[in-house]
């Protein structure tokens, strides 16, 4: 008995150490953070710990901050369809790839991964800048009469967020096309289906929830995305992260900087979880 | 009456040559197995027929058409892969009816052809199920279904038992013979189960090292086998290395006449394990011990002690005695029974 009661409690002090670590590292300041946002702040008296809805409050009676959060909404969800529309093709011809070509290839296409965030993001201020190489380019084409300006726009924050986040894309829709067999889509030839029937019938189907979690990375990075927006949004065109920043750092309201991380937190992992259940119920007779 | 029509089919990969200057002419309605071991080059064959693997040269047609002009979706051939391929995010219907589907067939036409594919493979209930939800014979069922519902020409299977346990593969054997029979398609299987091959072909394509080495009737490869390969392949045998002096090889301490027109020098003499019976001591009787001896209910099996290394024989169970292990024996058997090839020493 008393042996059997030792043999149960060994898996948990088998994960002790782990647990201890996410205790420390994650769940405490998470849960410091979130006491923080109910905190009182002023601009001579500095964080007074006493309990207020003030900064919640703030937060939903200024539109200021909904117009944030509908931002970072946008520019994720446009993120998140340009990563599936760039990495699912891309992962289907890397796939079919020769395999003396495909290292390089995968190279190439996880390139933008290897690289700092900020010499990348760098390198797309200096494209996509009013003299930038793109708006040059277009104009003496002739495909613009002016430059338009990229720079500290969405559209800009969108290119420079794609660029580093379809890789995730590419990645997890290639594993999701590794399970596939190959003799599925001989199959399908066989039976008469054209290319492209077979592709639309057969293989994204199959590869759908491949794209589906690949869509939750790139969603979860992209709405928390700092530097990308920082340096190409500017100082004007808020994200969440960069106001949470701007409010821990430079006015130093901490309580409301940290409101406004909780509530970028709880909507990310409310829109997550709600799409993993939408997937599980979707496709759990077909796939298990 | 030629319908598919192999000539000179040949596939290399690189310096590797799979398949070489194969010809075969399958009639309409017939069995044929492709039988060998792995790497052969049945499957190339398959996949060349299939159109899925493109032939370095030769030609392949069907009713006198060039079947190597289309691309495989325009051959409508009925293929069944070894792994069913079929596919997982489609019900068992839907998936019989994919072929109709792309065939532009209209719903209703669609749904009888289905239904009456369905029952053919004894699958009638199952249509809304997915496949992950079923067995691997029924699966199996399914992807003949799906492949025979098109009304192809030519069947192709690639293997399709092999993923299949022993006692449910000799029933599918059965029931894919007798809906061959039904149906009427003209059938070709690849298989490197030789018990498979006999008990469903009408014809046997022995193939190795991409050639063909015997096109025979089963019974007819079994009993009378072109080389000795056939004859290792093809069931068991024993092989037993001889010589051959003046029209007479001596093997084993035996001696007999040779076969007409067998040249002098090593020789190798195969015989089924059969075709062999214990008699009295004789000059063409090779001499040996019962090393085992094991009762397997309808037939006895021996491993006999020769000079030439052990010699496996059967007997049916006819209720006389047989003799026991240790005990001295002499092998006979007929000279219709034996197989004399050339040896290279």
């Amino acid at each position: 008995m008393k042996r059997r009661r030792a043999a149960t409690l060994v898996p948990y002090f088998l994960s002790a150490p782990a647990l201890l670590l996410f205790l420390a590292v994650m769940i405490v300041p998470l849960i410091m953070t979130a006491l923080l946002s109910f905190y009182d702040w002023g601009q001579y008296k500095g964080i007074v710990p006493e309990f207020t809805l003030k900064n919640w409050r703030e937060m939903i009676a200024d539109d200021y901050f909904l117009e944030v959060y509908v931002r970072t909404l946008r520019i994720s969800l446009l993120v998140t369809l340009f990563s599936a529309l760039i990495g699912v093709p891309e992962a289907y011809i890397l796939n079919r790839m020769s395999p003396r070509w495909r290292p390089l290839c995968l190279l190439i296409v996880l390139g933008p991964l290897l690289i700092s965030v900020v010499a990348r993001t760098l390198g797309w201020a200096l494209l996509l800048g009013s003299t930038g190489f793109l708006n040059q380019a277009l104009v003496s084409l002739g495909l613009l009469s002016e430059p338009v300006g990229f720079m500290f726009t969405e559209t800009g924050v969108v290119i420079a967020l794609t660029h580093v986040l379809a890789p995730f894309m590419l990645l997890a829709v290639w594993a999701a096309l590794q399970r596939l067999d190959g003799k599925v889509e001989q199959a399908a030839f066989s039976l008469g289906a054209s290319q492209f029937s077979v592709i639309r019938k057969v293989v994204l189907p199959q590869i759908i929830p491949g794209i589906l979690s690949g869509s939750v990375i790139v969603f979860a990075l992209a709405a928390s995305a700092f530097a990308t927006p920082a340096i190409i949004g500017g100082r004007r065109l808020k994200v969440a992260s960069t106001l949470a920043y701007d409010e821990f750092l430079n006015t130093l309201n901490w309580p409301l900087g940290a409101a406004v991380a909780v509530l970028l937190l709880v909507a990310l992992v409310a829109i997550i979880v709600g799409c993993n259940r939408l997937i599980e119920r979707r496709f759990a007779q077909v796939f298990e | 009456m030629a319908h598919l029509v192999l000539d000179k089919l040949s596939k290399a990969f690189g310096n590797q040559q799979a398949v070489s200057e194969l010809d075969l002419t399958v009639a309409k309605g017939e069995f044929v197995s492709l039988l060998g071991p792995s790497g052969c080059g049945k499957t190339t064959t398959l996949q060349m027929i299939a159109g899925f693997v493109e032939p370095t040269s030769g030609a392949v047609t069907l009713d006198g058409a060039d079947l190597l002009a289309k691309p495989p979706s325009k051959r409508g051939l009925g293929i069944v892969f070894q792994s069913y391929a079929l596919f997982p995010h489609m019900t068992v219907a839907e998936n019989v009816g994919f072929g109709l589907e792309m065939r532009g067939l209209g719903r209703a036409e669609r749904d009888s052809r289905i239904t009456e594919a369905l029952t053919l493979v004894g699958l009638a209930s199952f249509g809304e199920r997915y496949p992950r939800r079923m067995s691997g014979g029924q699966q199996q069922r399914v992807a003949l279904a799906r492949a025979l519902v098109i009304r192809p020409p030519v069947l192709l299977l690639d293997e399709p038992l092999s993923n299949l346990d022993a006692k449910l593969r000799e029933g599918m054997q059965a029931e894919l013979r007798a809906i061959q029979r039904t149906t009427g398609t003209t059938t070709i299987l690849v298989t490197h189960d030789q018990s498979e091959a006999m008990a469903l072909s009408d014809r046997i394509v022995v193939m190795n090292q991409g050639r063909i080495e015997q096109i025979a009737a089963p019974e007819q490869a079994y009993a009378s086998p072109a080389s000795a390969f056939v004859a290792g392949f093809l069931g068991k045998t024993n092989r037993l290395d001889g010589e051959c002096t003046d029209q007479r090889i001596s093997v084993a301490g035996a001696a007999f006449a040779a076969p007409a027109g067998t040249a002098s020098g090593p020789v190798t003499v195969s015989v089924r394990p059969e075709r062999i019976a214990f008699g009295p001591a004789s000059p063409a009787a090779i001499p040996g011990r019962v090393a085992t001896r094991v009762f397997q209910g309808a037939h006895w099996l021996f491993e006999i002690e020769t000079a030439q290394g052990a010699v496996s024989v059967i007997r049916q169970n006819t209720g006389e005695g047989v003799p026991g292990e240790g005990d001295n024996v002499h092998l006979h058997a007929a000279s219709q029974d034996l197989l004399v090839t050339e040896r290279r020493p």
